[in-house]
């Protein structure tokens, strides 16, 4: 459907207890639904002559550490037909499973992965779920709010070794973060903390 | 007596010409038939995501220059038009005509480098050696205006930083006339050229269907004949007061992404003509002064200005509590940053959606039953660029 208001429309009567929310800003909609149920829409969403969002744009994560339910999961389509998007989201615990598309979308394959590797959410029925974007043998996931921005370990020839090693992260100087709220008491100094800690010790 | 044969398997890169950058590929060979191919990806990965999440949204700009950078201000686009979105700002007219015309030219740049590289990776160097010379005229129209030949930080939520230097409209202008007649000579060189058709034609192939459901867009997917632009279906800042048309191929496979990019060339060559027509003088970025920063002359005379200043080079502006995607057409697809503002003046997160990525992951698919020197073609015409893909 052309129309962003009928085509919300359609879709809240045609799913009607799958959706949780539906909401249109900058034209395009926003459905919250539950985890269990997104392989149904994601077919109904493809199949259906109405709404025809053949493609998988993106799939991506939001981390709200302080949040019970910790992870946003996003989901965006494009219908090229009548030139609509959607994004489509749930909220996940943070050891919880779900569903891959990858038997809807081949084209989720990598984008799960990346999913994975960045986040750490784990995903039930995927074909080669493996880190994509980050070193081989790194751990942790970057992209959650409780990774350092300096990572945890740093890369370096050793001239000893005669190897490439990896050693934890030593910095010259505090990474800054200022709060402009209160310019004068923002900045934690790691540095400071940890050194403290190594004359306790 | 039966011998066993085992399929050989083959490391492609991660230091390898044709890669188009650190591409690891592993391939599964039996003799010369491509099996299986597995990219192993991100060794570029610099974290741009993590990075933008603790950078203010001016200090974001620089690293979507680092993203594909063959044609940065393109990427630079999306993300201010995500921020001008959720303020809801207007970009001043001559504004709109000075974004389209970089974009335009940052097409003409990346096509270059994708076309005559392509066709390097087949065997033929003078389109290389004739292409690249443009590409340097077009850089240093970069330069110009933005400092810097690759990294521009250019555009601003509201605008762009700075106006165009005197004369260089007129230099643009005049390289619009000459252009063409390279494309003429690229196309000489190679549309007809036998060679360059064998190892083209029917090579890599992608079905209608196929091309949805593995995310392509750009030229992968008009390459295959369905008539997608972002430019023309979502259109964005002065596009719908342009007139342009779409190519659009009809086997799609490489030849037919080929000769899609050198008719997008020649589109882009009258976008920017129509741009420079039609720009008149006036305002290059939003007055709002909470956005966009004062003249230094304005600094010198006001308080407020030199307030404002301070502020928006320290704190930076703060943008509401949103979540929006927007999307542009960049020179090698759909380009899209998936913005969250949660109120600061840093954004909360900041997914990249990189053409590059999902074009990459269909290798396999396409690769499957080619032999191995089919590998470069197909990999030259998907147009990678391991910045946009490693983020």
């Amino acid at each position: 459907m052309n129309n962003l208001i009928d085509l919300e429309k359609k879709i809240n009567s045609e799913l009607t207890t799958k959706i949780n929310k539906t909401s249109i800003k900058h034209n395009q909609i926003y459905i919250e639904i539950d985890k269990g149920d997104l392989i149904d829409v994601v077919l109904f969403l493809k199949t259906n002559k109405d709404t025809k969002f053949r493609q998988l744009i993106d799939i991506t994560v939001v981390d709200y550490p302080e949040e019970t339910q910790r992870f946003k999961i996003v989901y965006l389509f494009l219908s090229h037909e009548f030139n609509q998007r959607i994004v489509l989201s749930y909220f996940i615990n943070e050891n919880e499973l779900i569903s891959s598309l990858t038997s809807v979308f081949p084209s989720a394959n990598w984008m799960e992965r990346e999913v994975f590797d960045m986040y750490g959410v784990n995903f039930k029925d995927h074909p080669d779920l493996r880190r994509i974007l980050t070193d081989y043998g790194f751990e942790g996931h970057p992209l959650r709010k409780d990774f350092p921005l300096t990572g945890n370990s740093e890369v370096r020839y050793s001239e000893e070794k005669k190897k490439v090693i990896n050693e934890p992260v030593k910095l010259e100087q505090n990474y800054r973060n200022f709060d402009y709220e209160s310019p004068w008491e923002g900045t934690k100094y790691i540095k400071e903390i940890s050194e403290t800690n190594d004359k306790k010790n | 007596m039966t011998k066993k044969i085992k399929n050989l398997n083959l490391n492609f890169g991660p230091q390898h010409p044709a890669a188009h950058g650190v591409l690891r590929l592993i391939l599964e060979l039996d003799g010369e038939v491509v099996e299986k191919a597995d990219p192993h990806i991100g060794l570029l990965h610099r974290g741009t995501e993590k990075l933008i999440e603790n950078k203010t949204y001016m200090q974001a700009v620089p690293y979507f220059d680092r993203l594909d950078y063959v044609a940065p201000m393109n990427q630079e686009h999306a993300f201010a038009l995500a921020i001008e979105k959720i303020l809801d700002i207007d970009v001043p007219i001559r504004a709109q005509y000075i974004r389209v015309m970089f974009c335009e030219i940052g097409r003409i740049l990346s096509h270059i480098l994708n076309v005559t590289t392509q066709a390097l990776d087949v065997g033929a160097l003078t389109p290389s050696l004739w292409g690249f010379e443009e590409r340097e005229t077009l850089m240093t129209f970069y330069e110009r205006a933005s400092g810097s030949r690759l990294h521009a930080n250019y555009f601003r939520a509201g605008g762009v930083h700075q106006d165009l230097p005197a004369g260089l409209e007129n230099d643009i202008a005049k390289f619009c006339e000459t252009f063409p007649r390279i494309i003429n000579d690229l196309e000489n060189l190679l549309t007809d050229n036998r060679i360059f058709k064998q190892r083209n034609v029917d090579i890599g192939v992608v079905t209608k269907d196929d091309a949805l459901d593995y995310s392509f867009s750009g030229v992968m997917i008009r390459g295959s004949g369905i008539p997608w632009d972002l430019r023309k279906s979502q259109p964005y800042d002065c596009y719908d007061q342009l007139e342009f048309k779409i190519p659009v191929g009809k086997n799609g496979d490489c030849y037919d992404r080929y000769l899609c990019r050198i008719e997008e060339m020649k589109e882009s060559v009258s976008i920017i003509k129509q741009c420079l027509a039609r720009m008149e003088k006036g305002p290059i970025k939003t007055f709002d002064g909470k956005i966009s920063p004062p003249s230094k002359a304005e600094i010198k005379q006001s308080m407020e200005a030199l307030i404002h200043h301070f502020k928006l080079f320290t704190e930076g502006y703060r943008v509401p509590k949103d979540e929006i995607y927007t999307a542009v057409e960049a020179p090698k697809g759909e380009f899209g940053v998936y913005l969250i503002s949660d109120g600061s003046s840093k954004p909360y997160k900041c997914k990249i959606r990189a053409p590059g990525f999902s074009h990459l992951q269909s290798m396999d698919y396409l690769i499957k039953g080619h032999m191995l020197a089919d590998v470069p073609a197909v990999l030259g015409s998907l147009d990678i660029v391991f910045g946009e893909v490693d983020r």
